[in-house]
């Protein structure tokens, strides 16, 4: 059997991934990719501390979380498309005024 | 062992396929390889015993909201990185910055390499407390799902018709109304 602190380590290291996504990239898509990871990550550790617990309220957790990045992902993809309209860019150092 | 294996096999494929995703200059590749991660990582829930999950993951990760990614990636005509110059302007090219966030960096693996050496118990194996059959069921976790968390699953069918709305009047051309 796996130990509970390997999957914890693999959820991590993703965790740390995606962080150094938002920071690197230039790439608002890829921005929100990496948000993809990072919520990835936490599913991975709800899913094997429940798992550990031996309940099922850590993929009922995973479930509720899925959701949000859905939303997520609609809202943040319509902002982008509805930003690229005005600036032909996706480049976040592009986005800088607040009103044009 | 073959749990072993698949598990070191699954966990490389992920981190493997995350770390590119961060790499690829192009979103059109970024995307595809999100999609390779999200496969293996549900390979690792189904190793948890969490079929549904897994199962979720596929179908709304890899498939719904990945599809939803390349079709704006499409529409948009996906300009490549105009590699050079966004590089130069990046605000870690700045050395002061740059030297703050490897200091950053380097807090946050400290962080999380205490955080786990600190928590007891990790050492046993994952499944150890299961009592099995049950844990993972739809049926259980529909049960569960239509009671104890009622409130939260309501929840979500409000959020996701704000995010709908959303969604449409932000994307909205400017002056179509009419």
């Amino acid at each position: 059997m796996i130990p509970l602190s390997y999957y914890l380590i693999v959820s991590a290291v993703l965790f740390a991934i995606g962080t150094a996504g938002v920071f690197l990239r230039r790439n608002l898509i890829t921005i929100l990719l990496s948000i993809e990871i990072m919520l990835n990550a936490v599913n991975l550790s709800f899913v094997a501390f429940g798992r550990y617990a031996g309940d099922l309220d850590g993929q009922i957790i995973t479930f509720f979380v899925m959701t949000v990045a859905a939303a997520e992902a609609a809202v943040g993809l319509a902002l982008i498309i509805a930003l690229f309209r005005h600036r032909e860019s996706l480049n976040p150092d592009a986005f800088t005024s607040l009103k044009w | 062992m073959p749990e072993t294996f698949t598990f070191y096999a699954f966990s490389a494929m992920a981190i493997i396929a995350s770390t590119l995703v961060i790499g690829q200059r192009n979103p059109m590749y970024s995307v595809l390889l999100l999609i390779a991660s999200f496969g293996a990582l549900s390979a690792l829930y189904i190793q948890l015993n969490a079929p549904f999950v897994a199962v979720a993951q596929i179908i709304i990760y890899a498939g719904a909201i990945m599809v939803l990614f390349l079709f704006v990636v499409m529409l948009l005509n996906a300009p490549r990185e105009d590699a050079a110059e966004w590089d130069r302007s990046h605000p870690l090219q700045h050395p002061n910055i740059g030297r703050f966030g490897a200091l950053l960096a380097a807090l946050l693996v400290v962080q999380l390499a205490w955080a786990l050496t600190k928590v007891s118990e990790l050492e046993t194996p994952v499944g150890a407390r299961a009592d099995g059959a049950s844990v993972g069921s739809v049926l259980e976790m529909g049960r569960i799902l239509f009671t104890r968390h009622t409130f939260a699953f309501e929840a979500t069918s409000v959020l996701i018709l704000v995010a709908m709305v959303g969604a449409v009047v932000l994307a909205r051309r400017e002056g179509s109304n009419q």
